[in-house]
Order: C-alpha cells, then structure tokens, then sequence
C-alpha cells in the first residue's frame, strides 16, 4: 500500500508550433511523499503541470500524447476544474488572493458556505446567506492543520507579509475535501529564507497526512532537506528518477545542466589586488535607511578599495535598504563617504555622480525598462548622469556610438539576444541581470553595488554572473559590494562578509569562516560574549 | 499563416479593422462617382488640421500622465492667445490693408502668447497631474471640461473693439465663431487667401494643382513640428522623460526626477495645443470659442489610439496614421452617406454615430502596457 502511485503520467510528449518541448517523459508520484521536480529554466516542468492540469495552453496548442493515471485511473482532463475535482491542487509562484478580503473569506473564496434564504430559493444560491462561523472555523481547521496558529482567521490579506500570503494560499489548497496531490511551483522564491524553512516545515506535516507534494524549485538544498525523490528533467528529456538519499547536491546540480559545475568562481589568476585600510571606497557612518521591511539602523562600516565586500544576512535584516538608500530611492540618515567625501543623499543621483554604480534587487520593477531595448537600457543611466553618448548642444543621442557600444557589452557579457534592438522584458533572468550589469559598468564606476545579483537565474547564467564580477574586481580594479541572500554566493566571491542583523552589522567576517559561525552569525547569535 | 497572425499583430486588429473600414468608403466613393481631387482635397486638409493637436498626445503619453483629455488647456490657451493677438492688430492697424506682414504678426503674435500661456499652465496642470497618479486621465478629462466653462465666462466678459470679434451691437463679449477671413485665417492652407495677400516669393504656401489643393504652408509647419518632437525623443531630456513615463524607480535609481520630467511632459504636450487650435483655426477659417472645443480632446485621443498608441506608449507613426485613418473615415462618411442614403438630416446623424463610434472603439482597444 505505502508504495502505491497516486500519479503516473507515461510516455508524455507535447509539441508546440512544432517544438517538441516535452520528449516521452515518465513521472510517477507515490502516495504521501514529497517529490521534487527539477530541471533548468525551458526544461518542460511548467509544460509537465499545464498537461496535468489540462489546461487550456495545452488543449489549444493540439493537447499532448502519453497517458496520465491518478490512483491507477486513466483520467483526461480537459480543464483545473476537472484537476480540481479529482483532488490535484496547485499553491501558485504569485498569489490569488483577494487583498481586501479577511483570511477566511480567501480560503473559501468560491466554495462559501451558505444556507438557503427567501430570497436564494427565487433567485437561486448565488443569493444564500453566508455561514461566517462556519467559514472562519474550516479556515482555522486549514491554517491550524499546517502549523499556523498565529495567523488570525479574520485578519486582512492586504498588508501580510509576503510568506504569511504564502500560507494562507496553501491553507485554501488543504481546506479542499479530497486533496490528494498538491504541487507547489517555486513557492519560496518570493519568501525570506525563515519563511522558506517554514515552509518547507509544513510541507512535511502536509505530506505526513498522506497528501503527495509536487516541489518545483531551483532551490537545491531545499530538495535535500524535504524531498524524499527527485525527477529531473533536460531538455524536455526525462534524466532520473531517485531517492533523495541516494543523491547528492553535486549529484543534481550536474544532471540538470548536464555540464560539470565546479565552485562558482574559479580563482586560479594570482591575486594582485592591493587592498588596504589607508585607502576607503565606502564609508558608512551611524548609516540609517528608512525602507520598509528593510529597515537600516545605524551601520558603521568600512570598505576598502578593490576589494569584494558583501553583505549577508536573513531577508528583512535590512541589508537590502543598504544600496537602495545610497542609490537615493530611500529617506536616509547619517553619513555616506566615498572615497572620503561625504555625499548629500537628498539629492537624487548623487552617488551615481560620485562614481557608484547599482544594480537593483529588483530587476523587473527598477533595474530595467522592459518594453525598451538592450541598447537603451545598457547607455541610460551613463547618458543621463555623465552625459556620455549624446551630441551638440541639445544632446541628442548619438546612436551609431550607443549601438557600437551596447553590440561590445552584449559581447562581453555574453547576452543572448537577436541584437541591441531586442527589448528587455523578452530576454530570460539571466540575460536581463547582465543587461543590469552592462548598464552600471557604462558607468565606469569606482564602486559597484549590486543586489541579489543572481536571485531567479538558472545556475549557468548565474556562475558567468559571479564569473564576471571577480573580473570587474580584478582587472578593473572596481570595489565591489554585493548584498545576497544566498551565503555561498558570498563565501565563493567576497574577501570580508558583514552579516547584518536587525538593521545593523552584527559581524564582518572571513569567507572561510566555519560553517557554523556562519550559521549563528546570521541567527544573530554571538559565539563568545566578546565579539566585535 | 503564422506569418500572416504576425503582420495581423504587428499592424494591429483595431488599425486594421478601421483601414479596412476607411477603405471601404474610398473604394464605395468613387463607384458612387464623387471627385476623386476633391476627396483627396479634403482629407489632406482635416489630416494637416488635426495632425497637430494629435500630436499633443505623445509626450503626454511618454511622460506617463496617459492620454491627455485636458488638452483643451492648450487649446483655451490658443484661442485666448489668438483672440489677443487680433485685437492688438486691430487697434495697432496691422491688418487694415490685408498686407502679408500684418497678416504674419498677427499669426506670430498669437503663437507667441498662447505658448507662453501654455507653458505656464501646462506646468501647473503637470504638478496637479503628479498628484493624482493613477487617475490622470479621468483629472485630466474634468480639468479640460473646467477649463472650457472658465473660459466660457471669460469669453462674455472681454471688452475688446475689434467688431470681428465681438457680438455686433452689443459692444462686448466674443462671437461664437468668428471668421479670420481678415487676418491669418487660409494663410497657411488656401490658395485664393495666399494669392491675395502674400508676395510673390510665398505664393508657394498654399497651391491648386489641377482639382487638387495643396496646405504647403501647412504641411511644413506639421513636419517642422513632428520632426522636432522627434529629435526631442531622442535627446537627453527626451529619453530621459520617456523613461520616467514607463518606469518610475528605474528613472528615479538613475538619478532623475520623474515628477519634474511628468510636468515637463505635461507642459509640453499643453504647449502643442495651441499652436494645434491655431492652425486648426487658421486652416477652417474660423476660430470657435466657448463650448466648441470641449470634445477636441476625445478626437485626438481617439486618432492616436487608432494610429496604434497605447495609453503608455506613443510615437510619431501613431500619430500620422491615426489621424488619416479617423479623419479620413470622418471626411469620406459624409459624401458617401449622402449618396446612399439622402433624407434629410441623416448623413449627418450617421456621420455622428461614425465619429462617436469610432471614440468608442479606440476608447476600449487601450491595451495599456504590456503584462510584465
């Protein structure tokens, strides 16, 4: 019985306009386990859930060969209703829930209780008056049944942490009677990483109730830890079906890319770089940022020039609100010094003028503009603050010098595109980060920032991202400070590494820190009572 | 046939469907025997009228305060400018004697203060606009009805002398219409006017080829215009207000500020009102004070939405486009109608229909920026 599959999908092949993006692929899904579903971006897992899901995208493009079971039925469906009803879920990347309504109202919304009234018996149950208590009590059920207490029933969805949206949008899927596969497409993508480990909590409590988990994710040591199996796929190929336990980080990383992945940045050159305290790119002093959610209070820091500096720590900590306050997007107090002179940060572009350059966090919403092309991302911010390529006294752009440029970046950084014409917004993640990068070192910067340089790029891309920025650093001669999430991003590039806690530098530390003193230092716990 | 989906899609189905329509009555016109020349004629000439005051929109639209209904700012500006302008020449004697240089100063007089004008209120409309984010158009949609019914009193309270302009007999307040037949009006678009009064060396402004009418004078000004709001695009302050209007934080993180580029381009699109109205003026002959322009707006937008803008995007192409396909459709309705169906007011009423309709469908073909 424990064995027994809850989904077989056999010999699965599906061709759009004659692109053949899933190839005769095999996945298999037991009852109660957490399996993972890996492959690179184009792989075909979001192709793979559209078929299971029946969704229109699939019926409408000539519907998919191969034959789909769940619990050993052959089963056709023609639409996520018909998924629905046969007890397959799905806990969306983005969220489908209504802001303005209460947790309750989100959970049942579109399965509301109701009791018949005068006037539903004329007009129909659209008209039934609402059982509140009813509704709040099965939405308690749902969040208590996955481990959230603390989230209130009749709280408002407008305003809730990002993770807390999360939770509630799994607790909607759990409240549906008959729930027996849930899959979750990237959902911690979006979450902090104390979000993602609880997360990853209810998972196991959710699957230990006998309810299978797709997990989709690019997120290897979160498989490692929750998974009990993985499927990947290459190529819209079926590569292996294993236990977790029989695997390794390594192990997955290599065949999904199909390449081997060393560490993220070989440093075989000889370090020339003369780094020392005498010579300050970056001072921070009693530094205060006022970004929501990211608050800064009060940093004291000091980066030296040439090296790589990076800021680490937990989502929320405030290391995010450290670039984005230089960069003059937020109300900032305190002294900002580079290369000994102090900025006036009231005046937007300030930094810029001064030799820093940033690359956002946030590439879609203000690293970018999308329906622009590459050309007039990459030349913006350099013609607009130093007045590079334009012309005459009326600075008029001069095109044949942005486009001799934007075609050299495209060839530095390796950007895949038809040419400097193509618009941002149709590049993939990682080409869009270098168009990113290509815009800031137009600059010529003294000081580059960047912010969660590699956040949702495939690991490929994100290796030449990292690979790129040693090279700025070393044969540039560029300081950089790069603010991550991703600790092991920091440890494979940065000389010093400040973790920050609770908007304030809790340590700088070495990249071969042990482990472990990494792991209390963001925790916020001081290993002996007297460190700095 | 993925081929043909991606043309459909590059032009666009509402341009295509409104071509298709536009050319429907083209192909009916001649079968009903009208004169090709005069057709011709007549939508060259609505087309250079209306090219101006659509191209209003675009940096408008570029700037990121959407669609601007409140063009009739610019437009009161215009009017207010042209009505000054006339009065000085009266009273100074500039056109007594329709002599071409009278004629000129009274065109430049009025150009000269309604920009100013323009510019002056455009810049305060920008700020309120920076304001109210989010709900631009329907702002700019009452500060255009606002600015109407102002004048509208302002119009009955001038004492002005110039019998052109006033209600005869009763020694104040303007006309509804009144005619520039004696001073700038044709001096741009028609042969007769430009004949009578400039020199030898102008009459190439306006040209009667055959049956065909050419605005020359028109037709320069246009391009002039189109291909300065063009080079502005493409300057540093262009890109940059561009920019501004499709992504905020992106403007601001480069060290520019959006507020300040929002008005600039709301100034400017209010700026190109009035040199709009007054060519639109100068063309017809007629200047049309108080409640006359209060759906000049609508039209614009309606062209420039047809020429295949969208409420974030415009260019220099939607513009021209635009305004052909619904001047064109307007211009050609009436004749055709006329010969099909010929009861008394009712081409007329069609050709209402038509225009509204066609508002309508460009009104609900606003795509707004593409999902990210």
């Amino acid at each position: 019985m424990e064995n027994e599959s809850i989904l077989s999908m056999r010999n699965i092949s599906k061709e759009y306009f004659g692109n053949r993006v899933l190839k005769n692929v095999d996945f298999e899904v037991k009852k109660g386990e957490i399996h993972a579903l890996m492959g690179e971006n184009g792989a075909g897992k979001s192709t793979l859930m559209n078929v299971l899901f029946g969704m229109p995208v699939i019926h409408n493009t000539g519907g998919f060969e191969g034959e789909v079971f769940v619990d050993g039925q052959k089963v056709d469906f023609r639409n996520p209703r018909d998924a629905m009803l046969a007890g397959i879920g799905m806990v969306h990347q983005e969220f489908m829930l209504i802001p303005a309504f209460n947790v309750a109202e989100n959970i049942k919304l579109g399965r509301e209780i109701g009791h018949p009234t005068a006037l539903s018996k004329v007009f129909g149950d659209l008209l039934d008056a609402m059982q509140w208590k009813q509704m709040a009590a099965d939405a308690r059920n749902a969040l208590d049944s996955i481990g959230m207490q603390n989230i209130e029933e009749y709280a408002q969805v407008a305003g809730m942490p990002i993770g807390y949206k999360q939770f509630v949008e799994i607790a909607r899927e759990i409240d549906k009677t008959g729930i027996k596969l849930l899959v979750f497409d990237e959902p911690t993508a979006v979450l902090t990483e104390s979000e993602a480990e609880r997360l990853l909590e209810i998972m196991r409590v959710i699957a230990s109730k006998g309810i299978a988990i797709i997990f989709i994710t690019h997120r290897l040591n979160e498989i490692m830890t929750v998974a009990d199996t993985v499927t990947i796929l290459r190529d819209g190929e079926f590569v292996t079906r294993k236990p977790i336990a029989e695997t390794s980080v390594v192990q997955i990383a290599e065949l999904m890319i199909g390449r081997k992945v060393e560490k993220l940045v070989d440093d075989t050159d000889e370090d020339k770089r003369q780094i020392s305290e005498d010579r300050i790119a970056l001072e921070l002093v009693d530094y205060q940022v006022n970004m929501p959610g990211e608050l800064v209070k009060g940093m004291d820091v000091k980066i030296r020039e040439g090296e790589i500096f990076g800021f680490g720590g937990l989502a929320g900590q405030g290391k995010i609100g450290i670039a984005n306050g230089i960069m003059g997007l937020y109300d900032v107090n305190g002294e900002v010094k580079v290369f000994g002179k102090t900025l006036n940060l009231s005046k937007l572009g300030e930094a810029l003028r001064n030799g820093i350059a940033f690359v956002s966090e946030d590439r879609r919403g203000v690293g970018l503009l999308l329906n622009e092309s590459i050309e007039r991302n990459i030349i913006f911010s350099a013609m607009q603050i130093d007045d590079n390529f334009v012309n005459g006294p009326f600075k008029i752009l001069d095109k044949a010098k942005a486009n001799r440029h934007a075609r050299e970046m495209i060839k530095n950084l390796d950007i895949r595109c038809t040419g400097p014409a193509q618009t941002a917004g149709s590049l993939s993640g990682g080409n869009q980060q270098k168009v990113c990068l290509a815009r800031a070192l137009t600059m010529v910067p003294r000081i580059l920032i960047v912010a969660e340089p590699t956040r949702g790029i495939d690991i490929g891309a994100k290796k030449l991202v990292l690979e790129y920025l040693a090279r700025i650093n070393r044969e540039l001669g560029v300081t950089v400070v790069m603010v991550s999430s991703e600790l092991v991003e920091l440890r494979s590039l940065c000389d010093r590494i400040a973790i920050v806690a609770e908007g304030k530098v809790f340590k700088v530390m070495a990249p071969d820190d042990p482990d472990a003193a990494y792991g209390l230092a963001m925790a916020g716990m001081q290993e002996t009572a007297v460190e700095a | 046939m993925n081929k043909f989906k991606k043309v459909i899609e590059d032009i666009g189905l509402p341009r295509l469907i409104i071509g298709a329509f536009f050319l429907v009555l083209v192909v009916s016109s001649v079968f009903l025997g009208l004169k090709p020349a005069s057709i011709f004629s007549d939508i060259l000439r609505r087309v250079v009228m209306y090219s101006i005051l659509v191209l209003a929109m675009v940096p408008g639209v570029q700037a990121g305060i959407g669609l601007n209904f409140g063009i009739s700012l610019g437009i009161a500006a215009g009017l207010f400018g042209s009505v000054v302008a006339m009065e000085i020449a009266f009273r100074v004697g500039w056109t007594e004697n329709m002599n071409a240089g009278g004629l000129w100063l009274t065109l430049g007089t009025a150009l000269l203060l309604s920009i100013v004008l323009a510019a002056l209120f455009g810049s305060l409309y920008g700020m309120l606009l920076n304001r109210v984010k989010g709900s631009e158009m329907t702002v700019a949609t009452y500060v255009g009805f606002s600015i109407i019914a102002f004048m509208n009193i302002v119009w009955l309270m001038l004492y002005f002398s110039n019998g052109d302009l006033i209600w005869p007999l009763q020694g104040r307040g303007m006309r509804s219409t009144v005619s520039l037949a004696g001073s700038f009006g044709g001096i741009l678009s028609d042969p007769v006017k430009v004949q009578a009064t400039q020199p030898a060396w102008l009459q190439w402004l306006a040209i009667k080829a055959g049956d065909i009418t050419l605005p020359i004078g028109a037709i320069i000004l246009l391009t002039v215009l189109c291909i300065l709001v063009w080079f502005f695009f493409r300057s540093k302050a262009g890109i940059a207000m561009s920019a501004a209007g499709e992504n905020q934080l992106f403007t601001r993180s480069s060290g520019i500020n959006v507020d300040r580029m929002r008005s600039m381009g709301t100034a400017l699109s209010t700026v190109l009102g009035p040199i709009g109205i007054i060519v639109y003026a100068s063309i017809y002959g007629f200047l049309q004070l108080y409640n006359a322009p209060l759906m000049m707006g609508f039209a614009s937008v309606a062209a420039v939405l047809i020429g295949g803008a969208t409420v974030t995007r415009a260019n220099i192409a939607n513009v021209l486009i635009g305004t052909l396909l619904f001047q064109g459709i307007l211009s050609m309705a009436l004749p055709v109608i006329n010969e099909v169906v010929n009861i008394g007011t009712l081409p007329e009423i069609m050709r209402i229909i038509i225009s509204n309709g066609i508002i309508l469908y460009a009104l609900s073909k606003t795509k707004g920026g593409r999902a990210a």
